[in-house]
């Protein structure tokens, strides 16, 4: 398998969000606004990837049978150093983010990556999975947190981890404008609903385009091949 | 009074599911059936009640006095799981009946969100203080059992229906659908917000 491949299926072919739906519960949780998002995003991008490359590491003295209760405990370990460090320089954000943040321990994508994929394979093409994983994780949050806010306020809010400090903030249009339902938690529902739509109908047109342009390709070169058989 | 306030607050208010957004994928996979999800809601009561009980003695009684409160994330999804395997065991062994019908879910429980998240809120301190006394923390897990259970029946029958009545365009089938059905329900619950 291309080490290329590898980090490209976790971002957008096995994207865990719109694609697999694993995993929802932080998705819905967190994406009310961006900063939020990005923050649960870069946590979970670190766990999965210090939980792939461990259980990678250790895959060959790990017993079969006992197998998912050492997975366990090696991510819930993770998750509290994460949360530990997380609440000791980025205060602000770990506030935000409150249990979603410890609920990381039971988060299926990390355990699917685990299991399907760290325990068979070499440590290198485990970080890259862990890596293309994570960053579809941040990508899917990001791109739903920001339908969210902007249609639900009308701006964009980008919120400082430390201290909660507005750090930019750009207002597309008025907020009597805004429809406040998509900011509360029914939004997220709603959202995240929209966009596996949307999704769903872009996939088969995509690879039907595909498809017809590799159809036109051959015969253009057939085409040219005619031509110059016929010279 | 303390206590209805924190039953209805956890089944209508702060429903579980639909307002914290817990427990989504058991809400999503096991409720295509009505059947299932009475058999899902069931199992989850039973482990919700024990993993309550136990990792909120375990908190106070043992982690805390020992100094080892930040371990307690490692300490309840042992907890959970060891706990999980131990119930099917024991309903495979003396209630055969039960275990026909709830077994299937009961591995599935391991790694529902909401155990770990009631066992982490009953184990939170106010200052120093437990913020649930015993009494308390027994009703609020019976409360949150019964707001996944509520949300989630209902959530089958709509589904049961909509899988008869199929009028969705391509792209809405499945799991988009679901979700936006969750949303209505959201919606429909957020009318409870004013209650309490």
């Amino acid at each position: 398998m291309k080490k290329s491949s590898i980090v490209l299926d976790g971002i957008f072919k096995n994207n865990s969000t719109f694609i697999m739906l694993l995993g929802l519960c932080p998705v819905l949780a967190t994406t009310s606004g961006i900063s939020s998002a990005i923050g649960m995003g870069l946590a979970m991008l670190a766990v999965i990837i210090v939980s792939n490359v461990s259980i990678s590491l250790i895959r060959k003295i790990i017993p079969n049978e006992i197998r998912i209760p050492v997975m366990i405990v090696i991510i819930a370990t993770i998750v509290t150093v994460v949360e530990m460090v997380m609440k000791a320089y980025l205060p602000d954000l770990a506030a935000n983010l409150g249990t979603y943040l410890s609920i990381i321990v039971v988060n299926c994508v990390i355990f699917a990556r685990a299991e399907s994929f760290a325990l068979k394979n070499s440590v290198l093409d485990s970080l890259l999975d862990a890596i293309g994983t994570g960053l579809g994780f941040l990508l899917s949050v990001f791109v739903l947190a920001l339908f969210r806010e902007v249609l639900g306020t009308g701006a964009v809010d980008f919120k400082n981890f430390v201290n909660g400090e507005t750090l930019f903030k750009f207002r597309i249009f008025p907020q009597e404008y805004a429809i406040s339902i998509f900011v509360e938690n029914p939004g997220a529902f709603l959202m995240l609903g929209l966009l596996v739509a949307l999704i769903t109908f872009l996939i088969p047109t995509f690879t039907n385009l595909k498809q017809k342009r590799a159809k036109q390709e051959a015969q253009k070169s057939l085409q040219a091949n005619l031509v110059k058989e016929a010279k | 009074m303390n206590l209805i306030l924190i039953a209805l607050s956890a089944v209508l208010v702060n429903n579980i599911v639909l307002t914290r957004f817990l427990g989504i994928c058991s809400f999503l996979g096991a409720t295509k059936k009505s059947s299932s999800a009475i058999g899902m809601s069931l199992a989850l009561a039973f482990v919700l009640i024990f993993s309550g009980v136990l990792s909120y003695s375990l908190y106070f009684y043992v982690l805390v006095p020992l100094g080892l409160g930040f371990l307690r994330l490692v300490a309840f999804i042992l907890v959970i799981a060891s706990l999980v395997q131990f119930v099917e065991m024991f309903i495979k062994r003396f209630v055969p009946s039960l275990y026909k019908s709830l077994g299937i879910y009961l591995p599935l429980i391991t790694t529902n969100c909401v155990v770990l998240t009631v066992a982490l809120d009953v184990a939170a301190v106010n200052g120093v203080v437990p913020s649930y006394d015993f009494v308390t923390m027994l009703v609020y897990v019976a409360a949150s059992a019964v707001g996944y259970g509520v949300v989630t029946v209902l959530f089958s029958y709509i589904q049961e229906r909509m899988a008869v009545n199929n009028v969705m365009p391509k792209a809405f089938q499945g799991p988009a659908s679901a979700l936006l059905v969750a949303g209505l329900m959201a919606i429909a619950f957020l009318g409870f917000k004013g209650m309490i």
